[in-house]
């Protein structure tokens, strides 16, 4: 226990305690509700008919292109974070650099707008 | 602080959340109503004030529904997933000054992880429902989350270059000396961002599409009930409170108020979080829902571009006056 330092202590605890009440008013509701399941009632919502196809059925592939641009952007974004923290110790170099990582960035976000990435409809 | 005091600390914020989080729905409700000329609740208790704990108790009492075709596992762990993530961000929190839970250096961060795992909670439940809607509600969301999220997390770090740390208590003592005590006025860019983007990840109201009921029935949670649905439920709500404290926190100056309140310190932060409570529902009560491609270029095309441009603005004036 000597290597967590305590802070991070409350934040288990916190967790343990979330998961447990989630848990236990499951459980406890468990006694007092009924279960009188039938088949019309187990069946996936759709509007009252018999589900047609299978659910999962294939989508877009603008959902993958919009994940691989928040891979990218988000990364920056973790880039950026210990930088604006200790900004005011590292001086006009740190702003030079981070300018040139802005603008580099940028280059990548106008080509993805460019090549339509962006535009959710053609 | 043995671990005696950290049980009772969060049972106490547990207590203090859980009744907030029931309030806040009757609040909701209650200020909707007015909003469109209705009284709203009114039956249990006077001014319908037993509604929520009416409502909490309802939902014990209702059926848990588990359809056939779901991945079982999955679709009992989602909900639990969504709360534990919510309400374990609840701990970085500082309320006022030193009540806090855990003050750690990377608060800021540990928010994002946390409000990221939330969203976890609802791709799960739409993929375990084994139903059109949810899955569909599911993709929505989390295409909208992680959009959102970027902006988002890029409009903080004008905060972060100001205030030189994660950390959420030093976030507020270093907006002591600024204007009126806040980051709102030089820091308007970014909140402008930040609030929108909120908006969006807590899945309020105009960018409600995961759960937009006129075209996928409820969403991601269409296959969910009784108490289950009601963990989804105070998730979203405890979300919505981490975000206003979030918001309150880095823009708002936090604790800090015009003049100290001597018996209750966190006043100045209960009626900000407040404040942003009612925004979000007189958002609800007055917008219409965004359409999908709107959202999307929203986040894309404006907010990032209008995040990064604030950053190096930041930046700039920073390196100007140091």
């Amino acid at each position: 226990m000597e290597a967590l330092p305590k802070e991070y202590l409350g934040i288990l605890l916190l967790l343990i305690f979330g998961v447990l009440f989630g848990v236990l008013t499951l459980l406890v509701g468990r006694f007092f509700r009924l279960s009188r399941p039938y088949k019309e009632k187990l069946v996936a919502y759709e509007s009252g008919n018999e589900p047609t196809e299978a659910p999962r059925m294939r989508f877009s592939v603008k959902f993958y292109l919009i994940a691989i641009l928040f891979v990218v952007f988000d990364v920056e974004a973790i880039y950026l974070y210990p930088w604006a923290v200790s900004y005011d110790r590292l001086g006009l170099f740190a702003l030079v650099e981070m300018l040139l990582f802005i603008a580099l960035l940028l280059v990548g976000y106008v080509y993805a707008w460019k090549k339509g990435v962006l535009q959710w409809e053609k | 602080m043995n671990i005696i005091m950290l049980l009772v600390w969060i049972l106490i914020l547990f207590a203090v959340v859980m009744l907030h989080v029931a309030y806040a729905t009757y609040f909701e409700r209650k200020i909707i109503g007015h909003m469109q000329v209705r009284v709203g609740p009114m039956r249990v208790g006077w001014h319908g004030l037993l509604q929520p704990i009416a409502d909490g108790v309802k939902s014990f009492f209702k059926e848990d529904i588990i359809p056939e075709n779901a991945d079982k596992p999955t679709f009992l762990a989602a909900p639990i997933i969504c709360l534990v993530a919510m309400m374990t961000s609840l701990a970085v929190l500082p309320f006022a000054k030193g009540w806090v839970l855990a003050d750690i250096d990377i608060g800021l961060l540990f928010i994002f992880a946390m409000s990221s795992l939330a969203s976890y909670g609802v791709v799960l439940a739409g993929w375990a429902s084994n139903s059109k809607y949810s899955f569909l509600g599911g993709l929505r969301s989390m295409a909208q989350v992680i959009s959102y999220e970027i902006s988002m997390g890029l409009s903080l770090v004008g905060v972060m270059l100001m205030a030189g740390s994660l950390n959420l208590t030093q976030i507020v003592e270093a907006q002591g000396d600024s204007f009126l005590g806040m980051y709102l006025m030089p820091q308007c860019i970014g909140f402008f961002v930040f609030f929108i983007s909120m908006l969006a990840e807590t899945n309020r109201v105009p960018f409600d599409l995961p759960e937009a009921e006129t075209e996928l029935v409820s969403g991601y949670s269409t296959e969910y009930s009784g108490m289950r649905y009601a963990i989804f439920f105070m998730a979203e709500y405890i979300g919505m409170m981490v975000m206003a404290s979030i918001a309150t926190i880095c823009y708002l100056g936090g604790w800090n108020g015009p003049f100290e309140v001597a018996l209750f310190p966190p006043f100045w932060f209960v009626l900000k979080v407040y404040l942003f409570m009612f925004l979000f529902i007189w958002i609800r009560a007055t917008l219409p829902r965004y359409r999908y491609d709107q959202l999307m270029d929203l986040g894309w095309k404006l907010l990032i571009p209008l995040a990064l441009a604030n950053i190096v603005l930041t930046a700039c004036f920073r390196a100007i006056l140091a």
